[in-house]
């Protein structure tokens, strides 16, 4: 019994633990699937998106500034044509040149100058007074002086703030001059100012070495610029996209566009976390419904499967007491067969002593023995057998009537009757366990429809209780029969005893198939079970009282139909109208 | 009056004899059968025999089977059953197949010997009407 107990739990886990992985498994595979095919094309289209307008973006302004440099150069270069040193002064000709330049761009070009091949400023046209300065030393001069026109970097120079310049070299009456000019940094900058992109977007121009070439509103250090110089960068003239970490660790974005004009480099930087801002937060709204669902995966593969079993156990036990209601009945069944066998063969023997005794009896008759001293002690021991006959007929006659009735077969039952055959069938014992059983049976109980063996069978069995629980003590067991007047159309069968009670523990279990406090293998801890399937049966209810010390009271309520009652009405309305004719 | 005749039948022979003798005793005339066979020998052989009194529960030919054989054959010889009380129905069946009553084992030898007075009772006077119809048509023959 407790192997198979045993066996049961370790298959009721297996089976728990089988639909826990087959939800587990059916759930998550899909959900991790989809979850992680679409976060990770999500997060490639995304990127490539940002990738794509960035770069676009760069590559236009790399664009707007190479057009405006090559504008401005273009200007120098025409004015440079035009000059001829020998047609007109060159200080009336960057004076003319210069107003003509303000008037058609504005504040771009801050002054106009004119160098010899010696490095000497012979003419200037501007805010500052730079005539006559030297610039035989000046790094953009001697680059200058090389090619045909020069770009140079920009620098802080004589006026000691940045600025740079566009240098075209001029071939005129065999001497070579330089025209140079200089650009409004505040211009040139604004054009690179305009890129911001989020909190963190800046771009900014370095040149060939690494040197920042125009303003910036965030502080960088060299270093960080240096670290973003790449070889790379100028291999070709594409827009290359990188991401890197610098040295503090932030990762951040790195977009580098080449100029065309000019050997600088026009560079976007952006946090990583500021460009990704809005995929992160997608991200982290999908990580947010994926944990939620992981969890109602997992509150659901945990609670589901036990619920399952444990309706699958509850039905297994039902199915378990209906198996052994089915035995206990087969039993009962076979024990009233043996009984009624029995019974009849005692009968017979019986019998013959009876009619032995009366023969004898008969021959008394005959014989003068009035004279013989032991003539009433022979009349007392025939009467005796007599009487123990009739006993004994009664016996096997009830434990015949009982055999007979164990079957399920419905009836109109009278409960005085049945229980009375049930007392008079349990009297011996009881009354060798010092118990007396009182009946107060009331008169007008309605029939009722039922099984009477099976209702015999729960009365013997609560008898049968109370007198094992009264095993020591011996006492009273009071039957008592009415209609209830707490139930509609009940009658109710109640059954006290004074015995030692029933623990406050054991109370609610008393029901519970298999629950018993007799020793092992004396009691099957069936029989209240049964009695409580067949009370349910025939639409009734059974309940319990018990104070520990002073005894316990089960009472039986049993409905009956409303039509007898009316019937014996009839009958009693029919026997008085009789009574009046 | 004359004695009454009667057959006891029943497999339990020292039942059967003790009640034969005090039946005996108490001024009947007693034939005895162990057996249904036997029962029906007995009748063919006997045709005085007035009341049978028949054990419902004997082994091969059971007292129902019996009883349907008498009544079959010997219409006019009124039976009483004896039975055990878990074959009442049994009786009761007996009864309905012609049977004069039952009585239940072990039984009283007073209400034994007032059956089998009843039982003999109505065989006669069952008896005496058939002779009276004889009578009559004989006598009619004669006008």
């Amino acid at each position: 019994m407790e192997q198979s107990l045993t066996d049961r739990k370790a298959f009721y886990q297996i089976l728990t633990r089988k639909i826990m992985v087959l939800i587990l498994v059916v759930s998550f595979s899909p959900m991790i699937l989809t979850t992680g095919i679409l976060v990770y094309r999500f997060n490639l289209t995304y990127t490539e998106k940002i990738q794509a307008h960035i770069s676009e973006l760069v590559q236009k302004h790399t664009q707007n500034i190479d057009t405006f440099l090559s504008e401005k150069l273009g200007n120098i270069r025409y004015l440079a044509r035009q000059f001829d040193s020998k047609q007109q002064s060159p200080k009336i000709f960057l004076q003319k040149n210069l107003g003509l330049l303000k008037k058609e761009y504005g504040d771009v070009f801050t002054d106009l100058g004119l160098v010899n091949g010696n490095g000497i400023q012979f003419a200037y046209e501007g805010p500052f007074k730079f005539e006559n300065a030297d610039y035989s030393d000046a790094e953009w001069f001697i680059k200058a002086s090389d090619k045909p026109f020069y770009i140079s970097d920009v620098f802080a120079g004589l006026r000691g703030h940045p600025h740079f310049i566009i240098a075209v070299k001029i071939t005129s009456n065999g001497s070579d001059y330089i025209l140079r000019s200089t650009i409004n940094f505040g211009a040139f900058n604004s054009l690179v100012e305009n890129i911001h992109i989020g909190k963190t977007g800046i771009a900014f121009l370095i040149n060939s070495k690494g040197k920042l070439q125009t303003q910036t509103n965030v502080g960088l250090k060299q270093s960080i610029i240096a670290s973003m110089m790449d070889s790379d960068c100028y291999k070709n003239n594409e827009t290359i996209f990188a991401k890197k970490q610098d040295a503090l660790g932030n990762k951040y974005l790195c977009v580098t566009s080449r100029l065309k004009n000019i050997d600088w480099l026009m560079v976007f930087r952006q946090d990583l976390n500021d460009a990704f801002r809005d995929l992160w937060k997608t991200q982290l709204l999908a990580l947010a419904i994926f944990i939620f669902g992981c969890i109602a995966i997992l509150s659901v593969a945990f609670t589901l499967p036990r619920n399952i079993v444990k309706l699958i156990s509850s039905a297994d036990k039902k199915s378990e007491v209906m198996n052994k209601q089915v035995v206990e009945s087969g039993k009962l069944a076979t024990i009233g067969e043996l009984a009624a066998g029995i019974a009849h063969e005692i009968n017979n023997p019986v019998a013959i002593m009876v009619e032995e005794a009366g023969w004898i009896e008969d021959l008394f008759e005959e014989e003068d023995l009035t004279g013989s001293e032991n003539f009433d002690e022979f009349k007392r021991a025939l009467s005796q057998i007599n009487t123990q006959g009739k006993r004994c007929k009664e016996i096997t006659h009830k434990l015949l009537s009982f055999a007979r009735k164990t079957d399920s077969t419905v009836n109109d039952v009278q409960i005085n009757d049945a229980v009375k055959e049930i007392v008079s069938l349990t009297a011996q014992m009881a009354r060798y366990n010092n118990v007396i059983i009182e009946t107060n049976l009331n008169e007008g109980i309605p029939y009722i429809r039922i099984a009477p063996s099976e209702l015999q069978q729960v009365i013997l069995n609560l008898i049968n209780n109370a007198i094992d629980a009264m095993e020591k003590s011996g006492g009273t067991i009071k039957i008592e029969t009415k209609i209830s007047q707490i139930e509609k159309n009940h009658l109710v069968i109640s059954m006290e005893d004074n015995g030692p009670g029933i623990p406050k523990n054991n109370l609610d279990r008393i029901f519970d198939p298999f629950f018993t406090t007799k020793a092992v293998g004396k009691g099957t801890g069936l029989g209240l079970s049964i009695c409580y399937g067949i009370i349910q049966k025939m639409g009734g209810k059974i309940d319990v009282h018990s104070q520990i010390g002073s005894g316990t009271k089960f009472r039986i309520w049993i409905p009956f139909q409303e039509e007898i009652i009316e019937v014996t009405d009839n009958d009693s309305e029919s026997e008085i109208q009789g009574e009046k004719t | 009056m004359n004695r009454i005749k009667l057959l006891l039948v029943d497999d339990e022979k020292p039942f059967l004899d003790t009640i034969t003798k005090r039946l005996e005793k108490r001024g009947m005339k007693i034939q005895a059968a162990y057996s249904g066979k036997d029962a029906l020998v007995e009748l063919e052989n006997n045709k005085a025999i007035e009341v049978v009194i028949l054990d419902v529960k004997m082994p091969q030919m059971d007292g129902v089977q019996t009883l349907i054989e008498i009544k079959n054959r010997f219409p006019l010889v009124e039976v009483i059953m004896l039975t055990g009380h878990a074959t009442v129905e049994t009786a009761i069946d007996g009864m309905k197949l012609g049977a004069f009553d039952y009585l239940m084992k072990p039984c009283d030898i007073d209400m034994l010997v007032a059956k089998v007075k009843d039982a003999m009772e109505k065989k006669r006077k069952h008896d005496e009407k058939i002779m009276e119809a004889r009578m009559k048509e004989i006598s009619g023959r004669m006008v």
